[in-house]
């Protein structure tokens, strides 16, 4: 964010950034790498966003209208895989480098270089997965979920790219967690305990162990579905000895953990935002810690909740149900904590806030969905069906993607030294609210009366809900362009930010000057200006 | 707890995680072995055991017990062979030893190879279904036009679930002509 101003601060007395283009490429400076990761979230957010826009063009109304069926599952597939793994993901990575050594009191991340490493392999990953749809046989066109033999005796040849781009990705992943955890772990700053570390430092350190222990059995996956596409061997062929029910089991072994990995660290976002606007301090620290703790371990043992259908005994569907549903009480706790922290306080709705409480509200609609699809005999009715899609999203867009937004707004004048035009980030709020509403709420309707996912047609009698849905996903897409402009005219200029910038914000990122000068924290921080939480 | 920035400090713990790195991918594929494990002993997945001796059989018939078998058979879409089973079900007791046959035919003009993969439904039951003798414990070679009835020597174990009345064997059949050794032999010919 701090592409456009040179710094010339007073407390920095060390070299400031290099000029040009390269000190991008070689930059080993923890906010520049923030800023790069965020740039290109964003960029993968509009890509993604431009799929998804083309899939609810061609659902407006029944029939095939713009695009071919084949064309249409390379667009679920790639607007599924992009938002994931190239805007979320490197989001929150981007969110971890601005502020975590902001946080914590440390000069910059343990292992710069490194840093520098994990993003850039980034653009590459990302080009090589997008470059598949101009290939022969079109691109990924098996769901995000890759399930075999979809991928391997059914894929298009460009699926070995599509294999190689996950390889990358997964390395830049591993490495930014080690990266995060090794910061966490040495370079707190004297009287920074592990209880007095802001929960979003708290949710990444264990959103970081949760990719790392996941990210290689992706790896191992795509690994194996290389192996049975090219080397003949029958990990997921059942003529060669195999199971596709493996690919499954694998996939959601992975999966669920790293569905947990873009909600995470949303959590510690909003645990940030809501106290500051409630001029309180967060009801429940210690249990916010203990529930992200449990959550975490929660998400290794329900992974077969994503495939009840396949056939598994009953004791195997009791087990999985009851894991499931006994996530909601961790995750419980944390929307108390928060209505608690809200509750009496001296609350003013800024962007952040409108955005965070957004979060609270739309994110627990999507975990009582979740539970509804954790009901073993009931998920039989709803597999598959658009009452997923719309559970899932709930807890993404409005949730995650929310909570990366409400961060954006908050420190982007801690970023720019500039205050945000406040009037157009409330009609960004307002619009992308409203939109996101009409575009996912119809498709519970939609999938409780049968309508499968990635289809490109559907029967009339869906049509009206469909048409809603459409509407909501152009209103809410070209709702971003707004948040483009109000960040451009940020870095450009405005209202100059104090170094405390909302009143009642508390941590060590607000005690540096606004902007953040190129190196903080060079001498560790007065111990006294960390405070128990 | 302090400002521990020393690069040894840092080393620790980077060669801690990518030893976790390394364990966990170790472990993805740890779990291809573990899942057949568990399908053979749970009979997950209707996943059917391999062969048995004949020798466990017949020592406890449960004449008060009938037990329907229905056989079903599947080729995979890529499959062009004829296959069938003989008669499509059959009432047996727990213990007895029976025979039943599947006819497969080669239509083309190849020679080719084939596997067939089975099937027990429900799952519960897998576990229970004793193989003595199945053509899907060996590959097999068709000529062009060749027609063979396969046998199957088979018998359910007494301890089958009281509640199971009715089980399904069903087998899809898949062309392995590329990847078989028999191929080589294909081609001396």
């Amino acid at each position: 964010m701090s592409a456009t101003h040179t710094i010339s601060d007073a407390h920095d007395h060390h070299h400031g950034p290099a000029k040009g283009l390269t000190r991008w490429l070689y930059t080993t400076n923890h906010k520049d790498i923030g800023s790069l990761y965020l740039w290109f979230s964003f960029t993968m957010f509009l890509l993604g966003g431009t799929f998804a826009l083309v899939i609810r063009a061609e659902l407006f109304q029944p029939g095939l209208q713009f695009i071919e069926p084949a064309f249409f599952n390379q667009m679920t597939t790639m607007h599924g895989l992009i938002m994931v793994f190239g805007a979320v993901m490197p989001a929150f990575v981007g969110l971890a480098n601005w502020l975590i050594p902001l946080m914590i009191g440390a000069p910059d991340m343990a292992l710069p270089r490194m840093n520098n490493w994990s993003f850039w392999l980034l653009p590459f990953a990302f080009s090589i997965m997008v470059s598949t749809m101009f290939m022969e046989g079109g691109g990924p066109n098996f769901g995000w979920t890759f399930y075999a033999p979809l991928s391997t005796t059914y894929s298009p040849p460009s699926t070995t790219f599509f294999i190689f781009a996950v390889h990358l990705m997964g390395a830049s992943s591993i490495m930014g967690s080690i990266n995060v955890i090794a910061t966490i772990l040495n370079m707190r700053a004297p009287g920074m305990t592990f209880m007095k570390m802001p929960l979003f430092v708290w949710t990444w350190l264990i959103t970081a162990y949760l990719l790392i222990a996941v990210m290689p059995v992706l790896a191992g996956v795509v690994t194996m579905m290389l192996f049975d596409i090219h080397f003949g061997t029958s990990f997921f062929n059942a003529a060669g000895g195999g199971d596709p029910v493996l690919f499954q089991h694998l996939f959601w072994f992975f999966g669920h953990p790293e569905v947990y990995i873009m909600i995470l660290p949303a959590f510690g976002i909003v645990s940030a935002i809501i106290p500051t606007f409630a001029r309180k301090r967060l009801f429940g620290y210690d249990s916010m810690v203990y529930a992200t703790a449990s959550i975490a371990f929660l998400s290794f043992i329900v992974w077969a909740h994503h495939m009840f259908t396949v056939g598994m005994p009953l004791a195997g569907q009791l087990f999985f149900m009851y894991a499931t549903m006994l996530i909601a009480v961790p995750t419980g706790v944390k929307v108390f904590n928060w209505v608690a922290t809200m509750f009496r306080g001296a609350m003013t709705f800024e962007t952040p806030m409108l955005f965070a409480i957004a979060f609270v509200v739309l994110f627990t609609m999507g975990g009582f969905t979740g539970v509804m699809l954790a009901i073993t005999p009931a998920d039989f009715q709803y597999h598959d069906t658009y009452f997923v899609v719309a559970h899932f999203h709930y807890v993404l867009v409005p949730g995650a993607v929310f909570s990366i937004m409400a961060a954006a707004y908050y420190w982007l004048p801690k970023w720019t030294g500039y205050m945000y035009d406040e009037t157009l980030g409330k009609l960004h709020f307002w619009l992308s609210f409203i939109g996101v509403n009409l575009l996912f709420f119809p498709q519970h309707f939609l999938g409780l009366a049968g309508m499968p996912r990635r289809i490109p047609d559907y029967a009339l009698q869906f049509a009206n809900f469909n048409w809603i849905s459409s509407v909501g996903g152009f209103l809410f897409g070209f709702s971003q362009l707004i948040l483009l402009f109000v960040v451009i005219k940020c870095i450009r200029g405005g209202k100059k930010a104090t170094d405390q910038v909302w009143e009642g914000a508390q941590g060590l990122e607000w005690t540096v000057p606004s902007p953040a000068p190129y190196h903080t924290f060079e001498t560790p921080p007065d111990p006294k200006l960390i405070h128990a939480q | 707890m302090s400002n521990d920035v020393s690069p040894q400090n840092n080393k620790i713990v980077v060669r801690k995680l990518l030893l976790a790195v390394v364990g966990m991918f170790a472990f993805g594929f740890a779990l291809v072995p573990l899942y057949d494990v568990i399908c053979d002993l749970t009979g997950l997945n209707g996943k059917t055991g391999g062969r048995v001796s004949e020798a466990e059989a017949g020592i406890l018939v449960d004449e008060q017990r009938v037990v329907t078998v229905q056989f079903m058979a599947h080729h995979n879409a890529e499959m062009g062979w004829n296959f069938e089973p003989l008669i499509a079900q059959l009432s047996v007791r727990p213990g007895e030893v029976n025979i039943v046959s599947y006819r497969v035919t080669n239509p083309g003009t190849d020679v080719m190879v084939g596997q067939a993969i089975p099937s027990v439904a429900p799952n519960a039951a897998a576990a229970h279904l004793n193989k003595i003798e199945c053509f899907c414990f060996e590959e097999q070679l068709l000529q062009p036009g060749e027609s063979v009835d396969m046998p199957i020597r088979f018998f359910i174990d007494p301890e089958l679930p009281a509640s199971i009345t009715k089980l399904t064997l069903s087998y899809t059949l898949y062309d392995i002509t590329e990847k078989s050794d028999n191929v080589q032999a294909v081609a001396v010919r």
